[in-house]
């Protein structure tokens, strides 16, 4: 070992700041460097591509582009019958598929002018809550695991089978229903469902307090989703955002208790919650709270179910008389509404789908520009989209 | 942690007029706003308000919804081919319908129309929680409107769609692309005269899931 005087050492370590200092002095020039998120990343939730242009960390510019899953329904649904449509419409959020059935349902209930007797009416909401339910318990739990905390994940699936047996015994899908008929319901409730829901919607609660605790209090998930992918309430709904996402910044809007259309909602008591942030943390929080909030809407419709018929009186061969309907509900994921034309045939002439997801990730370019590379994946999750319901 | 939620849930019903009439207001003061390119309104009570403008008064009419009306919330953009189409509905048997039909006249809906296709945004408020419907005509000869990204942001992506399934032409849209189909797919497959192939190759077996019931009569 050679030995090292003091003086040479010192000159050393003089020598060496030098050079770190002129290492960091010296201006760092990145090349901007495209990013190809997807089509198959686990973030991304089926097939949506991202497209990111980046300087070093940060994003400059990033651009969703869709169509992997295109299926054309809105041409489909034209050769099809009314009561066929259903088929197709549940496959667009294939996680809460009843809930997309309703709109579609109402929309062709207006321009026959029948109404469902109100205990369908009352099913109809109880099994619109459980699709909510089963869809956004999947949402708490994937927004996690994307953060990375892993365990969240497959508490969500564990626990999202409560209300999907439950699904599955009244319609006898678990992911496709198909349960919705012009003028009321295919089935009534099956024996001993009522209880074995609310038992459901128990073990529901209980999950949304431990999340409560394990996610929103956990202080990596607040550092990684506060502030981070604010959106502003008037360009959300210059966008076109809608559902939690928009309650999230704030503005006080829920197409259940404002909507005006043929469900329970007014016969129950509950309300809308919303967060003044408008950030990723937000959004996620108040999904919770509304997955609590649901859970008591579906205990009230099951105590207070009304008896009764569940079809109206509508011909067995169902013909729409013409004219222009636009039905929306307040779906898991946002807004959902058709706007049906009909000629009075048997089938549909033109049916627009306005899937909320189409809408809510259509502010990703706006609202991914100058964030850094891992507040992609958090914004993208706390938007929640549906691949199938960007795509249709 | 805080609870945060919005102010209790008021089901009763909204104070002030009844929504019909505040349709018939709406109507009134879009009227006021554009003058002579207001065309028609129809409304079909306690259900929706329609409003048809001219197209080049298309803009206009948006912001006028925005900022007189509060329709802050943009819902949707898309068109309406009214053509019939010519490969009938494409849902008898071949032996049911061994003739095609002669095709019915062409019929717009509600607020009527001249043309072929239509233009339609949908806009709604979240105050008023009250919608409407805006259509405009556009000429067969000159398929295009001006974009409505200036006043909507969010027509972005929904004027993409418009333009790739019915071939309608956004002035001034920076960004015209194809969003769901593939660059160079050719044709606006929610045209009516384009065919769905998948009907055209293999005949559908008719409507069988519609059989009467013995005993009962076709209503």
């Amino acid at each position: 070992m050679t030995a090292v005087s003091a003086d040479q050492r010192q000159q050393l370590a003089y020598v060496a700041t030098q050079a770190a200092d002129a290492r960091l002095n010296v201006e760092i020039e990145t090349e901007g460097m495209t990013l190809n998120i997807g089509p198959q990343h686990p973030a991304t939730h089926g097939t949506l591509r991202l497209v990111a242009r980046l300087d070093g960390e940060q994003v400059v510019e990033a651009e969703p582009i869709m169509g992997y899953m295109h299926r054309g329904y809105e041409k489909l649904a034209e050769v099809r019958t009314y009561p066929q449509v259903t088929t197709l419409i549940n496959r667009i959020d294939w996680l809460g598929s009843f809930a997309n059935e309703v709109p579609f349902i109402l929309a062709a209930e207006k321009l026959m002018e029948v109404e469902a007797p109100p205990r369908a009416q009352w099913i109809r909401t109880a099994l619109f809550e459980l699709s909510r339910i089963a869809n956004i318990t999947l949402f708490l739990g994937d927004m996690a695991v994307q953060l990375g905390a892993l365990t969240p994940v497959f508490m969500a699936f564990r626990d999202r089978e409560f209300v999907l047996n439950q699904i599955e015994a009244v319609t006898g899908g678990r992911f496709h229903p198909n349960f919705d008929r012009i003028g009321g319901l295919k089935d009534d409730l099956p024996q001993g469902w009522i209880d074995d829901t609310k038992q459901a919607m128990e073990k529901i609660r209980d999950f949304c307090d431990e999340f409560e605790e394990l996610v929103l209090g956990n202080e990596i998930f607040q550092a990684r989703s506060r502030g981070i992918g604010i959106v502003p309430p008037a360009v959300g709904l210059s966008y076109g955002l809608s559902g939690a996402n928009i309650r999230a910044s704030g503005v006080d809007w829920d197409l259940r208790r404002d909507g005006h259309e043929a469900l329970a909602y007014d016969q129950v008591d509950w309300k809308v919650w919303t967060h003044p942030d408008g950030d990723s943390f937000a959004r996620y929080w108040v999904r919770l709270q509304e997955t609590r909030e649901a859970t008591h809407i579906v205990d009230q419709l099951l105590d207070g179910l009304p008896s009764g018929p569940i079809m109206a009186k509508v011909p067995r061969i169902i013909k729409v008389p013409a004219g222009e309907a636009y039905a929306a509900t307040e779906n898991p994921l946002g807004e959902m509404g058709y706007y049906i034309v009909s000629k009075g045939d048997l089938v549909p002439f033109r049916v627009k789908i306005r899937s909320a997801s189409f809408s809510n990730i259509s502010i990703t370019p706006w609202l991914l520009k100058g964030v850094y590379v891992p507040d992609i994946i958090t914004i993208l999750a706390s938007l929640y989209f549906i691949l199938g319901d960007i795509d249709r | 942690m805080t609870q945060l939620s919005s102010t209790d849930t008021d089901t009763a019903a909204e104070a002030g007029p009844e929504p019909d009439e505040r349709r018939e207001a709406w109507a009134a003061q879009l009227a006021d706003a554009l003058g002579d390119d207001f065309i028609e309104h129809h409304i079909i009570p306690d259900s929706d308000l329609w409003v048809r403008v001219t197209r080049e008064s298309w803009v206009d009419a948006a912001t006028a919804a925005r900022d007189q009306l509060g329709c802050e919330f943009f819902d949707w953009l898309s068109a309406i081919d009214w053509l019939p189409s010519p490969y009938g509905r494409d849902m008898d048997a071949q032996e049911d319908n061994p003739q095609p039909k002669a095709a019915d006249p062409m019929e717009q809906g509600h607020a009527g129309g001249q043309t072929r296709f239509q233009i339609v945004v949908r806009l709604y408020s979240t105050t008023e929680h009250m919608g409407l419907t805006i259509k405009a005509d556009l000429p067969d000869d000159d398929l295009s409107v001006d974009t409505l990204i200036p006043v909507f942001a969010g027509s972005n992506w929904h004027e993409r769609e418009a333009w790739e399934m019915f071939g309608i032409h956004f002035n001034n849209h920076p960004d015209l692309r194809n969003i769901y189909l593939p660059g160079e797919f050719e044709g606006n497959p929610l045209r009516k005269d384009f065919p769905l192939l998948a009907r055209r190759v293999k005949p559908w077996p008719g409507i069988v899931d519609v059989e009467l019931f013995p005993g009962e009569e076709e209503s």
